[in-house]
């Protein structure tokens, strides 16, 4: 116990007495710690935005859509299928509630446009316009933080209101209340009756709060039913735990809506979140690899580096091992000595190392905000278990050479 | 006038008695001890035949030219080495199958050594060097830092504990590695060549040490090239081709 102390004693003294050889072999550790969590850190980064970025669609959601999300290479499997109808929705929630145990909660249509829209000084384009029904309220992932929501009334009697998100609220109404104000959308005037609050970028590709609200059947009206994948339903799901037994209802439920007999595909494809993550999961699995193989390299570089000096010190204090093995020091106290050295630079090269991708992580926030870095607690905890790990495979080939050292031989050592 | 008589000086050339201490239990019995050092096509025997016995309360000197023997002998007695063949007794326990975790327990606590070029940590003062033997056996700071004060103290370095090394003059230096020796109450202090990097004035200084300490109770084992040393020790030990070719009082 009190040889550990001394030993830590020992290994402080040393490489305060080398500190230039110190540095420059913990420099080694420094490049291959600030590779790995600087790896790390991207890749923590990239799932937190992305799960984020998934957040927006909603993990209790399912989208019934002609197109599937992400796989589009047999497109011609998709192509002839027959348009979703917002009237889908509606034939589906009659069935939901004739479903006992259902867990299907509700369904809402949803038309989507690409639109301008304008007031009498300022103009916002390249909007998305979302024509909807009241129930969507409750599949929606953003708060209501002005006004509210469109009532069943307003949804059921096609009245001109809107709910905008909070970019379109900042162009068309820069420092003014936007409830109760008016914009022109095609032509027509619409009543803003709510705001949402702040969601940020889906996957970095568009904004959520570049959206507007408004009553499906005025939607329709002004600007048509778009058939081919523009509308969509949506489904919340009661349970997100039992998200396939809900998937399995729902198609089911769908292609009674849809009038499809048995044996025939489905003319439509349930899209999720999920779909997005196992998307990712291969890219992620990639980019894991590579950087496993360069920080990997970067370390091992570090590590000879440290079995080096360690030989060399070893070798520069045979005498000293001699002495202390005549005075009573075990193999065990000699191999622990230069093994806790070793650690010891590795420990310090680790937490500058830290310290280095704590610094490039503050910088690449602020200059590059969209990739995003994320240096968690975990990550320094393992690249901190990393740098131990490393210090004792380097230093215990020269460690245990030292204890192993003849008292004779190395006291005679010139 | 007559001097008063406590004045008169004491007779300056008058030769110290030199008391010698009844022998104590044997510490250490070597029998037909022999040492072979291969070394490419050549055997090198640097010790033959060797047999020895010391008691506690010995001061003894091992003595001859280099090629005797001597540093075989010096690192089997310390339990730096084990001998080829032949029995080696410390304390009634065999050396000889001794590993090396037990011979380095051996030597901690019942060896201590003096070397001829001291070997202290060049970059720990005075205290830490003497406290060295007292962490590898496992005594905790406290007592360990009374009993190196303790030590140093003994051999006249009391007011230097803070010193490193490289700030104490020869002499000092070698007292600061004759503390560390008997900080653990070794059964013997094994020196080799222990005035052999001091100058001569120095040397009879550390040799009077040497004196103070057997005369207070402890064992010496001192080797040595030089007769003077040697001829402050009780017993004298002379070897040559790795035999002992001589053993009697000095």
């Amino acid at each position: 116990m009190y040889e550990l102390t001394e030993a830590f004693r020992i290994a402080l003294a040393q490489i305060g007495a080398h500190k230039m050889r110190s540095a420059l072999t913990a420099l080694g550790v420094i490049i291959g710690i600030t590779a790995v969590t600087l790896m790390g850190a991207a890749i923590h980064g990239m799932d937190v935005s992305f799960e984020r970025s998934l957040d927006l669609l909603g993990n209790d959601v399912l989208y019934v859509n002609k197109w599937p999300w992400t796989n589009m290479v047999d497109w011609w499997n998709f192509v002839n299928r027959p348009p979703i109808l917002p009237e889908n929705a509606a034939r589906l929630n009659k069935i939901i509630a004739a479903t006992p145990h259902s867990l299907l909660e509700v369904s809402v249509p949803v038309c989507v446009y690409g639109v301008s829209v304008k007031t009498g000084t300022h103009q916002a384009s390249g909007v998305f316009l979302d024509g909807t029904t009241y129930a969507y309220a409750r599949l929606l992932t953003a708060d209501v933080v002005e006004g509210r929501f469109f009532t069943p009334e307003e949804s059921d009697g096609g009245r001109q209101v809107g709910v905008i998100g909070a970019d379109v609220a900042d162009t068309l109404f820069p420092g003014q209340p936007a409830v109760g104000q008016s914009m022109m959308l095609g032509g027509q005037p619409y009543r803003v009756v709510g705001v949402l609050s702040r969601q940020g970028p889906f996957l970095g590709r568009f904004s959520y709060d570049n959206q507007i609200f408004v009553t499906i059947a005025s939607a329709r009206k002004y600007f048509g039913t778009p058939r081919n994948g523009g509308t969509e339903v949506r489904v919340k799901v009661r349970d997100p735990a039992r998200m396939d037994d809900a998937v399995d209802e729902l198609i089911g439920a769908m292609r009674r809506v849809r009038g499809q007999l048995p044996g025939e595909r489905d003319n439509f494809t349930i899209n999720q979140q999920q779909a997005f993550k196992s998307q990712l999961d291969p890219v992620k699995r990639v980019i894991a690899l590579v950087g496993l193989f360069i920080t990997g390299l970067a370390l091992s570089v570090g590590a000879i580096g440290i079995m080096n000096i360690t030989f060399v010190s070893v070798k520069e204090r045979t005498r000293e091992i001699g002495t202390r093995k005549a005075l009573g020091a075990r193999r065990r106290t000699i191999l622990l000595q230069f093994l806790i050295e070793a650690v010891s630079i590795c420990v310090a090269g680790g937490l500058a190392g830290v310290a280095v991708t704590f610094g490039l992580s503050l910088f690449i926030a602020k200059s590059l905000p969209n990739l995003p870095v994320d240096l968690s607690f975990t990550l320094i905890a393992i690249s901190m278990l990393v740098s131990v790990v490393t210090g004792v495979l380097a230093g215990f080939a020269p460690a245990l050479g030292a204890s192993r050292l003849d008292p004779v031989d190395a006291l005679r050592y010139e | 006038m007559n001097p008063p008589p406590e004045a008169s000086p004491p007779p300056a050339a008058l030769p110290r008695p030199r008391p010698i201490r009844p022998p104590g239990p044997l510490v250490i019995a070597i029998d037909d001890v022999a040492k072979l050092y291969v070394m490419g096509e050549e055997t090198i025997h640097a010790l033959r035949s060797v047999s020895l016995r010391i008691h506690r309360n010995e001061y003894l000197a091992i003595m001859g030219p280099s090629g005797s023997g001597k540093s075989t002998l010096m690192n089997m007695l310390g339990c730096l080495d084990t001998p080829t063949s032949g029995r080696y007794e410390f304390n009634g326990r065999n050396v000889a199958a001794m590993d090396d975790d037990e011979l380095a327990a051996i030597r901690n606590r019942e060896i201590g050594f003096v070397f001829q070029t001291f070997n202290l940590l060049p970059r720990s003062n005075a205290l830490r060097n003497v406290e060295l033997p007292l962490i590898y056996a496992g005594l905790p700071p406290e007592e360990r830092r009374e009993r190196a004060r303790q030590a140093l103290a003994d051999v006249g370095l009391g007011n230097r504990l803070d010193h490193k090394p490289a700030e104490l003059s020869g002499g000092q230096r070698q007292r600061v590695a004759i503390a560390r020796a008997l900080v653990n109450r070794p059964s013997i202090l094994l020196a080799d060549e222990p005035t052999g990097n001091l100058d001569s004035q120095t040397g009879v200084e550390i040799m009077a040490l040497f004196e103070e300490l057997y005369e207070r109770g402890n064992t010496l084992i001192v080797v040595t090239h030089e007769e003077d040393v040697a001829r402050h020790a009780r017993r004298i030990v002379r070897l040559r081709d790795g035999l002992i070719a001589s053993d009697e009082p000095a």
